[in-house]
C-alpha cells in the first residue's frame, strides 16, 4: 500500500484562534495526507501522547499567543521523554525570525511564518515524511 | 517488523506501530497477529454506528468514561472517510478526547477508511486484536457514519449500538431491515429536540414487529441527551444487560465462532485474490485479451474461464 | 425614484455605451473583478442595477432620510455634525494596580469611557493559580480572580460618573456581578451605573472559540443577567453582538453581516421567551463590526445592517419603541488584514478601513496599530492609529455630510445585494433548526472555514494580491514581530494575592453560596443573583465557573466543522 503521510495538528494555549490551523488542515488533506486534528487548548503532554497513539509522521502546532519559546521546547522534551524524537515537529504562527532560528536549532524541524503558502508546508512534509520510515 | 517485546512490555509506541503495520499490511504482520490472537480473546468489542452528527463520538466518550470508572481499560477506534479523489482524510473525532486522563487507561486511534466502504477500514478488525492483546479489555469502535447501514461492524463486534436522532424517521423507514439486523441496543439521542418521543415509539414498534432470529433479546430503545449527560447511565446499563444476556444464552460464543469463520474465509479470499491477480498482472496478457475482445474475436466470459484454468492453484 | 421612462432611456443609452466600451476591453485586463469576499463586481453601475427603483415608494422604503426608518443612511438625522464618532482605543494592562493607574490617568485627561481587557485565564474562567493559566496571567489584559481585584481596579473612581466597557463573554455574569458588588460597597446606586459588556457567547462558538459551557445554558446565563439588569441596572448595555471575530476567523462580509444579525435575533428571541419586553431590552443592545479592506463592500455592509435590523425589529419582533429599531455599532479595523511583512503598509490599510467605517455611519471606532497583529502595540504605533482617526475626522471632510455615498448606484446596488444574501442565510439557518442547532452541527464554522480556505487558495494562486506578501515583496526582508513577553512577576504577585484572599475570606460561607449556585443552576433558577451572592463573599471566578462546569459540562466544537469541502 502506498505510504500515507499522517500529520497531527494541534492548537496549544488558551486562545481560540483556529483559522490558520483549519486552513492548513484542509490543504494537507487535499494534498492526500491523513490529518488528525486534536482541537483547542492542548498541553504538550496531550499533544505528544496523541501523536504516539496516532503513529503520525509529524506534529504541527499553531501558536499565536507568544508562548512559542515555552511550548515548542516543552513538546520537544516530551518527545524525548517518550522516546519519540523521530516524529517531526513543525509549527506556524506569530513567530519572529530570531526565535525561529533558535527553535530550529533546538530541534523544531521547520517554522512557517505568517504569509507562507500552504504549498510550502505540503512540500516540506512530503519530503520530511518520505525520508522518515519507508513503509511497504 | 514491530517488536513484540516492547509491545508486551506495555510500550504504547509499539502498539501504535503495530496498528500502522496492520494498516499497511506489512510483511509478516499476519504472523504477528497470529501470535497475539489468543491474548485478545478476552476483550469485549462494542460498535457504535448511526448517521453523521447523531452523537456517536459524544456517546463513545461517555461510555469510555463509564468503563474506566468501573475499572476497565478502554481502547477506541474511530473511523472517518478517506476522500476518493485525493486520498486524504481529516480525522476529527479525537477532539472529544480532551477530558480523558492521560495515564494509559484510554487509547484512541483515528483510522481513515482508505477505500473500504462498509463503515470500517480494512484494518479495523485486526486493530482490535492489537488493542485486546495489549490489555484493553473494552474496545469501542465508531463507524464512519455516512447515513447507510454499515454492516462491517457486526463482523468485528460483540455488541452494536445504533444511534439515531429525532429527525431520523425517514431513514429508519428506508433502512429498517438493515438497522434491525445490526442493532442490539438502540439510542435516540438529542432528545432535547422535538419529535424524540415519536421517534422512540416508531422505533419500538419496528423492533417489535421485526421477526428476529434471536427471540430471547428484544433490543431496547434508550432516549439520551448526550451533551447534557442525560440517561447515559441507562444506556450503560442496557449495554451491560445485553452483554450478560449474550454470554448467558450462548449467543456471544456462537457470534464469535461465526466471526472467526468469516475471518478465515476473508483471509483466504484476499490471499487468493492477491496471488491470482498478481500473476495475471505479471503476465501482462490482459491487454492482448482486451484487444481480442474489442476486435470481436473473443468475449470476457471465455477469457475469464481460460485465465481461471491457466492460473488456478 | 426613477420613473419608468427615465429607465427606458438609460437602457437604450446603456447598450450603445456597452458597444463602444467593447473597443476598450482587452484580454490584458484581469480575468475576474471581485470583492475581498469573492463577490463579482460589474464594470459599471447605473440606475438599472437598482431593483424596484421605479416604484413610487422606493426611496421611502429602501433609503429614506437619516434618523428615519429603515435607517439605511444612519441612525441619527445629523450624524457626525452633531456628534463625532467615539475614538475608542482598547488596550490591555497587566495587573489590577496598573489598570487602576491607567484609568485614573484617562479620567484626569477628561476621558469618561473606560475599557477593560482581561487576560486569557479570566476569559476562559480559570483562576490565576490554576494549571491552565500558567504563563498567561496578566498577558493581554488584567487578571480578575475575586472581588478584591475589581476593588483595586476601580479604587478611587466614582462609578456613578464613568462608563465602563468590558470585553468578556463566557464569564461575563461573574465579572458584572463583581463590578456591581464593588458599586454596592462604595454605596453607588446600581441604577446609576453605565457600561457595556461584550457578553456575546454565540460568536464565541462560531468564531473566537473562547467558550466554556454548551450553548443552551450559556444563553440561560445571559437571559438571567438581562432580567436582573432590566430591573436593577437599567443603564447597562448587556450585550454587544459581535461580527468582528466572525470576520477575523475568515468569513466573507455577507457572512459577517448575516451571522451577526442572526445571533442578535437569537438573543432577542431568547429574551422574549424568558418573558422580557422587547422594547425594554432592545434599546440596550449594540453591535460590533469589522472594517476590512474592500471599501465599498464594507460601507454597503453597514448600511444593509441598519436596514435589516430595523425591519426585523419592527416587523418580526413587533417592537414599538423607535429606539428598539436602531442598530448602533462599534467598529474595529481588520486585524487579520495586517501583514507581518512591511508593517508600515498596515497604516495605509487601517486608514482606508477606518474611512469605510465612518462612511458607513459607525458610532465608535478602534483603529489598529500597525504592529498589532496579535501583540500589544508599541506606543508610537498606537499613537499613529489614533491620529489616523483624527485625520479622517478633521482633515478629509467626510464627516461634513451624512451618508456621503447614499445614492451611489454602486453602493445602493451593493447594499441591496448584502441584504438579499443575509436574508438567504437567515432562511437557511431557519431551515436547519435555528442558530443553536447550526452551532451544534458546525454550520457557521464550516461556512467560515470554507471562505478562509478559499481566500488562502486565491492568494496562493495569485488571483488575489496581498501587497508585500505574494507580490511587491522585499528581498531578504527580516520579519520582526513584537511578541508579548511573559511577565513572571505579575503572575507571582497575582497568585500570592489570590491565596491571601482565599485564606482570609469566610470559607464556610463561600462553600454554602457555591453549593447554592450549584442548586440554582441545576433547578433552572436565576443564576445571576446566586453569582452576585458568591461574588460578594469573594468566591473566585474559577470556583464559580467550576461549579457551573460541573452542572452543565464543557462545550467541545463539533469536529464536523473541520470538514471543509
Ligand atoms: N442538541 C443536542 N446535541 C447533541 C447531543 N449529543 C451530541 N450533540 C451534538 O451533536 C453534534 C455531533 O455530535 P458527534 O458526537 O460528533 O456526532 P457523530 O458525528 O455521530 O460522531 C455535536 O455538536 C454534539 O455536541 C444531544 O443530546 N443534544
Ligand atoms: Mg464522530
Amino acid at each position: 500500500m502506498e505510504k500515507k503521510v499522517r500529520v497531527l495538528l494541534a492548537k496549544p494555549g488558551l486562545d481560540g484562534h483556529d483559522r490558520g490551523v483549519k486552513v492548513i488542515a484542509a490543504a494537507l488533506r487535499d494534498a492526500g495526507m491523513e490529518v488528525i486534528y486534536t482541537g483547542l487548548r492542548q498541553t504538550p503532554q496531550m499533544i505528544v501522547d496523541a501523536a504516539i497513539q496516532e503513529d503520525v509522521d509529524a506534529i504541527g502546532v499553531s501558536i499565536l499567543s507568544g508562548a512559542h519559546m515555552t511550548l515548542f521546547p516543552a513538546i520537544l522534551e516530551e518527545l524525548k521523554a517518550k522516546d519519540a524524537t523521530d516524529i517531526i515537529l513543525f509549527g506556524g504562527g506569530i513567530i519572529p525570525d530570531d526565535d525561529k532560528t533558535e527553535l530550529e536549532k533546538m530541534g523544531v524541524a521547520k517554522i512557517f511564518t505568517p504569509g507562507a503558502p500552504t504549498e510550502e508546508a505540503i512540500k516540506f512534509l512530503r519530503e520530511a515524511a518520505g525520508s522518515r520510515s519507508p513503509k511497504e | 517488523m514491530v517488536s513484540l517485546d516492547k509491545f508486551y512490555n506495555g510500550n504504547v509506541r509499539a502498539l501504535s506501530q503495530l496498528i500502522s503495520a496492520i494498516e499497511y499490511q506489512q510483511n509478516g504482520v499476519h504472523k504477528t497477529l497470529g501470535e497475539i490472537f489468543p491474548k485478545a480473546a478476552g476483550s469485549l468489542k462494542i460498535g457504535i454506528t448511526g448517521p453523521p452528527g447523531a452523537g456517536k463520538s459524544t456517546l463513545v466518550n461517555s461510555l469510555a468514561h463509564q468503563f474506566i470508572d468501573s475499572g476497565n481499560k478502554v481502547g477506541i477506534l474511530a473511523v472517518d472517510p478517506t476522500s476518493p479523489f485525493t486520498g486524504g482524510a481529516l480525522l476529527g473525532d479525537r477532539v472529544r478526547m480532551n477530558e480523558f486522563p492521560i495515564d494509559g487507561r484510554v487509547y484512541f486511534r483515528s483510522m481513515a477508511t482508505r477505500g473500504s466502504s462498509g463503515g470500517l477500514s480494512a484494518a479495523t478488525d485486526n486493530a482490535t486484536l492489537a488493542l485486546g492483546a495489549f490489555g484493553y479489555d473494552i474496545i469501542l469502535i465508531e463507524t464512519v457514519g455516512v447515513g447507510q447501514v454499515e454492516l462491517d461492524i457486526i463482523d468485528s463486534c460483540d455488541a452494536v449500538i445504533v444511534v439515531l436522532v429525532p429527525e431520523s424517521g425517514d431513514s429508519v423507514q428506508t433502512m429498517k431491515a438493515g438497522l434491525m439486523e445490526i442493532g442490539d441496543v438502540f439510542v435516540v439521542n438529542k432528545c432535547d429536540r422535538p419529535g424524540s418521543d415519536r421517534m422512540a415509539a416508531d422505533l419500538r414498534y419496528a423492533i417489535d414487529s421485526w421477526k428476529r432470529f434471536d427471540e430471547g433479546w428484544i433490543a431496547p430503545v434508550v432516549c439520551t441527551e448526550a451533551i447534557n449527560g442525560k440517561n447515559l447511565d441507562e444506556l450503560f446499563e442496557k449495554v451491560q444487560t445485553f452483554v450478560k444476556y449474550s454470554k448467558d444464552s450462548g449467543r456471544f460464543v456462537s457470534q464469535r465462532r461465526q466471526q472467526i469463520s468469516k475471518k478465515i474465509m476473508s483471509l483466504l479470499q484476499n490471499r487468493f485474490r492477491q496471488e491470482f491477480l498478481d500473476q495475471i498482472d505479471t503476465g501482462g496478457k490482459i491487454e492482448s485479451y482486451i484487444d481480442e475482445i474489442v476486435g470481436g474475436k473473443s468475449n470476457p466470459f471465455d477469457v475469464g474461464e481460460k485465465l481461471y484454468q491457466q492460473f488456478r492453484p | 425614484m426613477f420613473a419608468g421612462k427615465f429607465l427606458e432611456k438609460i437602457k437604450e443609452k446603456f447598450s450603445s455605451w456597452d458597444k463602444n466600451a467593447e473597443k476598450y476591453r482587452s484580454k490584458k485586463s484581469l480575468p475576474r473583478f471581485f470583492t475581498i469576499s469573492g463577490e463579482d463586481i460589474n464594470e459599471l453601475y447605473t440606475p438599472l442595477d437598482i431593483k424596484g427603483s421605479s416604484a413610487d415608494d422606493y426611496f421611502e422604503k429602501q433609503i429614506n432620510f437619516p434618523g428615519e426608518y429603515p435607517y439605511t443612511r444612519g441612525i441619527h438625522p445629523t450624524m457626525y455634525r452633531t456628534k463625532m464618532w467615539t475614538f475608542r482605543q482598547f488596550a490591555g494592562m497587566a495587573s489590577p494596580e496598573e489598570t487602576n493607574e491607567r484609568f485614573k490617568y484617562i479620567l484626569a485627561q477628561g476621558g469618561t469611557g473606560l475599557s477593560t481587557a482581561f487576560d486569557l485565564p479570566t476569559l476562559m474562567g480559570y483562576d490565576s493559580d490554576q494549571p491552565q493559566s500558567l504563563g498567561e496571567v496578566g498577558k493581554c489584559g488584567v487578571a480578575v480572580d475575586t472581588l478584591a481585584d475589581m476593588e483595586i481596579i476601580f479604587e478611587g473612581i466614582d462609578l456613578g460618573k464613568v462608563s465602563v466597557s468590558m470585553t468578556i463573554n463566557s464569564p461575563a455574569s461573574i465579572i458584572l456581578a463583581m463590578y456591581l458588588a464593588v458599586a454596592e460597597k462604595k454605596g453607588v446606586p446600581l441604577d446609576k451605573l453605565r457600561g457595556t459588556l461584550q457578553n456575546d457567547i454565540l460568536k464565541e462558538y462560531i468564531a473566537q472559540k473562547e467558550f466554556i459551557y454548551p450553548p443552551k445554558p450559556s444563553i440561560k446565563l445571559i437571559t438571567d443577567m438581562m432580567a436582573y439588569c432590566l430591573k436593577n441596572v437599567p443603564q447597562w448595555n448587556t450585550i454587544s453582538i459581535s461580527g468582528y471575530h466572525i470576520r477575523e476567523a475568515g468569513s466573507t462580509a455577507a457572512q459577517e453581516l448575516a451571522f451577526t444579525l442572526a445571533d442578535g435575533f437569537c438573543y432577542i428571541e431568547a429574551a422574549i421567551e424568558a418573558g422580557l419586553d422587547v422594547d425594554e431590552f432592545a434599546p440596550r443592545l449594540s453591535f460590533f463590526f469589522n472594517a476590512h479592506s474592500d471599501f465599498f463592500e464594507e460601507i454597503a455592509k453597514y448600511r444593509a445592517a441598519r436596514r435589516i435590523y430595523a425591519r426585523h425589529m419592527k416587523e418580526r419582533y413587533k417592537a414599538k419603541n423607535q429606539r428598539s429599531w436602531l442598530l448602533r455599532f462599534h467598529t474595529q479595523t481588520a486585524g487579520c488584514s495586517l501583514t507581518a511583512q512591511q508593517p508600515e503598509n498596515n497604516i495605509v490599510r487601517t486608514a482606508i478601513q477606518a474611512l469605510s467605517a465612518v462612511m458607513g455611519g459607525t458610532q465608535s471606532l478602534h483603529t489598529n496599530a500597525m504592529d498589532e497583529t496579535l501583540a500589544l502595540p508599541s506606543e508610537r504605533a498606537a499613537l499613529i492609529a489614533l491620529r489616523t482617526q483624527q485625520v479622517i475626522a478633521h482633515e478629509t471632510g467626510v464627516a461634513n455630510t451624512v451618508d456621503p455615498l447614499g445614492g451611489s448606484y454602486f453602493v445602493e446596488a451593493l447594499t441591496d445585494k448584502m441584504e438579499k444574501e443575509a436574508e438567504e442565510y437567515f432562511a437557511e439557518i431557519e431551515k436547519r433548526g435555528g442558530v443553536l442547532t447550526c452551532i451544534e452541527e458546525g454550520f457557521f464554522q464550516t461556512e467560515i472555514a470554507r471562505a478562509a480556505y478559499q481566500f488562502q487558495k486565491e492568494i496562493e494562486s495569485k488571483e488575489r494580491v496581498i501587497v508585500g506578501v505574494n507580490d511587491y515583496t522585499l528581498e531578504n526582508e527580516k520579519i520582526d514581530i513584537p511578541v508579548l513577553k511573559i511577565d513572571k512577576e505579575c503572575e507571582r504577585k497575582q497568585i500570592a494575592a489570590l491565596q491571601k484572599i482565599k485564606a482570609e475570606r469566610n470559607n464556610g460561607q463561600v462553600q454554602v453560596l457555591l453549593d447554592k449556585l450549584k442548586q440554582v443552576a441545576t433547578d433552572g433558577g436565576n443564576t445571576f443573583e446566586a453569582i452576585l451572592e458568591c461574588s460578594r463573599e469573594y468566591a473566585t471566578l474559577g470556583e464559580m465557573c467550576d461549579v457551573l462546569r460541573s452542572v452543565w459540562g464543557e462545550h467541545v466544537e463539533n469536529p464536523a466543522a473541520m470538514q471543509v469541502s
